[in-house]
């Protein structure tokens, strides 16, 4: 009745990351007052070290799933327990348990009443997060999307600043009411796909234009109101200010992607008609999501806003990325959720750091942050550069994917979407300004300590991390190439040329039908950049 | 005339249920006060022989009676159903009732003899059986709400549910003459054959159905027939509240389906469209009236109104023209599964209220529920467990029963009453979640007079872990749930 695959490893690895911190989370409950912190942290590495195995030994030349599993779970309709991971979920998975420990030690003073119930939520999230990105079953997605908006509500609503019952609720509901049309759109998609949950099959099944175009509505709300696409984002500005710091990176760093991540997994491969009917809508979009998330960004005093908006005009490239749907696009809106994850998390956490000092939030009431805290000074201007997208650091090689990719699509969308880099520069550097080096008109300033050794702990790995995408992406972006690749191949204009290697992908595909999708664009098809790196053309000259 | 055994056998479970009233209620006198939870038990025990023998008999098929009354799996599913909810609600009372000083032996007595008019009204196959079985569970309960009798709520509850029961029941009674009128029987399967010969022309059908169709929807409360709901929820005591919004909307509807879709099934076509309607404005009204409401035990009405909305999807289903046998027995199927956990998380609910106190009295503004997960965590986790379940969010028994409704509304081509149906599932959070943040989020504040607390005691607990497992279980793996119910819509139609 149910059999268990897990190929490299003698135990099944998805389920020991999707179940291992809820064990933790009922773990905290039973231990003494004084361990539970240390209880979530080990909880939180150990996840981290045993997901790290996903990443080393997974198998970059494949194209589909991998390490997956398969437990019957209810018998009619048949939807089943089935994990798996393929080159665009692994590295959300390792992006969620690299984020975790940091939540928690992020919260390690901040937190001090119920503690116990917060680090059990946190946790509870994880396991909610990772399934979300593992689900191989509609239905069982479906499932962890939506458990995942309990503990997210009681995270803003119990931990969360003055107004935190009024960004819980509409957080909750803006979501809620987004995703319940996804479940009316999965119990479509059964019926129409052939009687399955299967995430694999209903991609592969194809359907009526009429039905797929009703489909991505369905869809398109379900995800644009989680990633935050314009105009469905006004609760995530509530949401960043009133959450706890911990709160606020999971909602920016791996909340944010799954919208994305449906994108990607469900919209683009099941329903490609409706995708690329869709287009010019999702892209204008997305551009006004850019520059108006960066508009907003310029004008806000508040450090947790500023970020917050910054978050939006950058989930406007990962939305470009994913739907000019060529493989630079993708590749680089993947790599640009990861970058996203890691620098947008590390800035939340500084803001939550000077919070815990200076008691605001306010750009006003943190000047000139340089001479008393040099270390925190440091540590901000290096994730202000990288979320502005400096050549070196992560986010300089997703953004610049991204534009290439918009690029094959229209130049002048590419254009467009380049502003938002020069807006972001103009927001974060007027920020880091004066943040960090405008004279302080306030005098107990000088009596602010700097970043100690456990915000150090949290800090500098994340600032190596912004180098070493920045400097050697490869390592980051080669196991996306094959996934990638076959989605690419799906797209509706590229199914002529690649039709012989669609289902195995063994054979390298041809460099040109990794664009082969770019006939609207009046960028000629042999362009430079259709050398055999076209997926990722900056490889040579950038890996040192 | 004598009574054949086999008659007799056929009926045992009501037997015991009936008997257990009468012992109940002829003890409860030479009963000392301190030995009165003992007939509470005895109840319970009933419950459970007539647990063990229906569930023995699940498969079985008989009619007795001259076929006035059919053991089908239909049949037996919903007592089941009815076994477990009042064996809660009577655990439940054992604590609520002494708490309230109102424990009076009578009390399980009418709920046994509630429970033996629903048996008779889920098995019945003639629609004077019927109306005999609603007549039994209705009287009952009409006491049963005015119970706290030192309380005017409670007795402006009975009274009211008294007079507008007793106007339904007549409206009923009315349609049943003239459905006789035109078959020449009350039989349902007579009924049947005669409404498909004659068709919908006949004026005495057209209203002899509208006139059945206001007696049902008063019984399981859908708009517009709801008006007495939340008055009669909020006066009656809430242990019988929980009694009347499960167990009665239960055995309501499985009365209903059959009478609709075994006795009228030849015409469906004629009365599909008016419980569209009823259902959408059920959907509407139950959902954003609930919303304004201060008082736990009038939202949970609301709510309560607003599930048979949801659980009239389902029956919408199993009377489309169109749908085959397929389509219909999911139809059904999903009706089974929706109120099979609606009872689970109603009861748990309820049971959270009833165990709230304040003072000598009970908590039942939302607003008692302040703060409640610092004094009482387990009872604002339970409270939480339930209201998300009630909301529809997985891995709850509610996610599991409105996935199965949408699956079949979506499968028999009514995928906008979906629609409609989860966009008034997003208002239902809302409320729903309010609970939650005032548990959660709020702090009570300093000297707002006296504090609720949560006052538990070994049954309680046990209900309250019961309704959970349920929540959980059915949740997590309904397998057994679901061909429990696949089985039971074989034997209907």
């Amino acid at each position: 009745m149910s059999e268990v695959s897990s190929a490299p490893f003698g135990y099944p690895i998805l389920t020991a990351l999707v179940f291992l911190p809820l064990v933790g989370a009922a773990v905290i409950f039973f231990v003494k007052e004084g361990a539970i912190r240390w209880v979530a942290l080990a909880v939180s590495l150990v996840e981290f070290v045993i997901s790290l195995p996903l990443w080393l030994a997974f198998d970059s030349s494949v194209a589909g799933m991998q390490f997956t599993e398969h437990v019957n779970w209810i018998t009619s309709p048949p939807i089943n327990y089935s994990l798996g991971v393929d080159g665009i979920s692994m590295p959300l998975v390792l992006l969620t348990t690299l984020i975790t420990p940091f939540c928690v030690l992020t919260s390690w003073r901040a937190i001090d009443t119920r503690l116990r119930e917060f680090m059990a939520v946190l946790l509870v999230m994880e396991t909610a997060m990772i399934g979300v990105f593992v689900s191989l079953d509609f239905v069982l997605f479906y499932v962890f999307w939506e458990v995942m908006l309990i503990p997210m509500y009681l995270l803003i609503g119990v931990w969360g600043g003055p107004n935190r019952i009024y960004a819980a609720i509409k957080f909750f509901l803006y979501t809620l009411a987004g995703s319940l049309l996804l479940l009316i759109a999965i119990v479509v998609l059964f019926f129409q796909g052939g009687q399955t949950f299967d995430i694999l099959a209903l991609s592969r099944a194809e359907y009526p234009s009429s039905v797929q175009h009703w489909l991505f509505l369905a869809f398109f709300i379900a995800f644009a109101v989680k990633v935050p696409m314009f105009p469905f984002h006004t609760w995530l500005p509530d949401a960043h200010v009133e959450a706890p710091t911990a709160g606020s990176v999971f909602l920016a760093s791996v909340l944010l992607k799954m919208g994305a991540y449906g994108f990607i997994r469900f919209a683009l491969p099941m329903l490609p008609e409706a995708t690329l009917t869709f287009t010019p809508f999702v892209v204008v979009l997305s551009l006004i999501a850019i520059i108006y998330g960066a508009y907003m960004a310029l004008a806000q005093a508040d450090l947790k806003k500023l970020i917050a908006y910054s978050s939006v005009s950058h989930m406007g490239f990962v939305t470009l990325g994913i739907f000019v749907w060529n493989a630079q696009g993708i590749e680089g809106a993947i790599l640009q959720m990861v970058n996203h994850g890691i620098t947008t998390g590390a800035l939340f956490i500084c803001v939550g750091t000077i919070y815990e000092r200076t008691h605001s939030r306010m750009i006003s009431d943190n000047l000139g942050l340089a001479r008393p805290m040099p270390r925190y000074a440091t540590m901000l201007v290096i994730f202000a550069l990288s979320s502005l997208g400096l050549p070196g650091t992560n986010s300089f090689v997703g953004e610049l994917l991204v534009l290439m990719g918009t690029m094959l699509w229209h130049k002048w969308a590419a254009a467009i979407a380049a502003l938002g880099v020069i807006l972001a520069a103009v927001y974060l550097l007027w920020m880091v300004q004066r943040v960090v080096f405008q004279a302080s008109g306030s005098s107990d300033h000088g009596q602010l300590i700097d970043l100690d050794g456990r915000e150090m702990a949290i800090l500098v790995p994340l600032a190596v991390l912004v180098f070493w995408i920045g400097v050697a992406p490869n390592a980051f972006v080669e196991p996306m190439h094959r996934s990638v690749g076959h989605l690419t191949a799906q797209h509706p204009k590229a199914v002529t040329a690649v039709a012989t290697l669609d289902e195995s992908m063994a054979s390298e595909p041809p460099a040109d039908a990794r664009i082969a999708g770019n006939h609207q664009s009046s960028v000629k098809k042999q362009s430079p950049l259709a050398g055999r790196h076209a997926a990722f053309p900056l490889t040579t000259t950038i890996d040192p | 005339m004598t009574l054949p055994l086999s008659d007799l056998a056929a009926i045992l479970p009501e037997l015991i249920v009936v008997t257990a009233a009468c012992l109940v209620l002829v003890l409860e006198p030479v009963t000392p006060m301190a030995r009165k939870p003992w007939l509470a038990w005895m109840s319970l025990a009933a419950l459970g022989i007539c647990f063990a023998v229906t569930a023995s008999k699940l498969d079985h098929q008989v009619t007795a009676f001259s076929e006035l009354i059919v053991i089908d799996p239909y049949a037996s599913f919903w007592k089941l159903l009815l076994y477990v909810i009042t064996g809660l609600v009577i655990l439940l009372s054992l604590s609520y009732l002494k708490s309230e000083d109102i424990h009076l032996a009578e009390y399980y007595g009418f709920i046994m003899l509630s429970l033996t008019g629903m048996m008779i009204m889920v098995s019945a196959a003639d629609l004077l059986t019927i109306y005999l079985g609603m007549e039994l569970m209705s009287i009952s309960l009409y006491i049963l709400a005015g119970f706290k009798r030192l309380e005017p709520r409670s007795l402006e509850a009975s009274a009211k549910y008294f007079v507008l029961g007793a106007f339904s029941s007549g409206i009923l009674l009315y349609g049943i003459s003239l459905l006789y009128g035109v078959a020449g029987s009350t039989h349902l399967t007579a009924i049947s054959t005669a409404v498909s010969s004659t068709g919908f022309q006949n004026p005495g059908l057209v209203l002899a159905t509208m006139l059945l169709v206001v007696g049902f929807g008063f019984k399981i409360a859908a708009v517009p027939f709801h008006m007495w709901t939340p008055d009669v929820y909020e006066g009656a005591p809430t242990s019988v509240t929980a009694f009347m919004a499960v167990a009665s909307k239960a055995a309501s509807f499985g009365a209903f389906l059959r009478v609709f879709l075994e006795g009228l099934g030849g015409i469906k076509a004629n009365w599909h469209a008016l419980f569209i309607v009823i259902c959408v404005a059920t959907l509407i009204l139950g959902n954003v009236v609930a919303i304004v409401q201060t008082n736990i035990k009038r939202m949970l009405a609301y709510s309560s109104i607003s599930h048979a909305g949801y659980a009239l999807i389902g029956a919408i289903v199993a009377s489309r023209v169109e749908a085959d046998a397929d389509v219909q027995a999911l139809g059904i199927s999903s009706v089974l599964i929706y109120l099979a956990v609606y009872s689970f998380m109603t009861v748990g609910a309820f049971a959270v209220v009833a165990l709230l106190r304040k003072g000598g009295l009970e908590g039942e503004e939302i607003e008692d529920f302040t703060g409640l997960a610092k004094r009482h965590p387990v009872a604002a986790l339970l409270m939480l467990v339930f209201m998300v379940s009630l909301a529809g969010i997985p891995p709850t028994a509610g996610f599991i029963g409105k996935l199965y409704l949408f699956m079949a509304a979506v499968k028999a081509g009514l995928t906008w009453l979906a629609v409609v149906a989860v966009l008034f599932a997003a208002v239902a959070a809302y409320y729903y979640l309010r609970v939650v943040m005032v548990m959660y989020m709020r702090e009570p504040q300093a000297g707002a007079g006296v504090v609720p607390r949560f006052v538990s005691s070994p049954v309680a607990a046990a209900v309250l872990t019961v309704a959970l497992a349920g929540v959980l279980v059915f949740g997590l793996y309904p397998d057994p749930l679901v061909s429990l119910t696949s089985q039971a819509v074989i034997s209907l139609k």
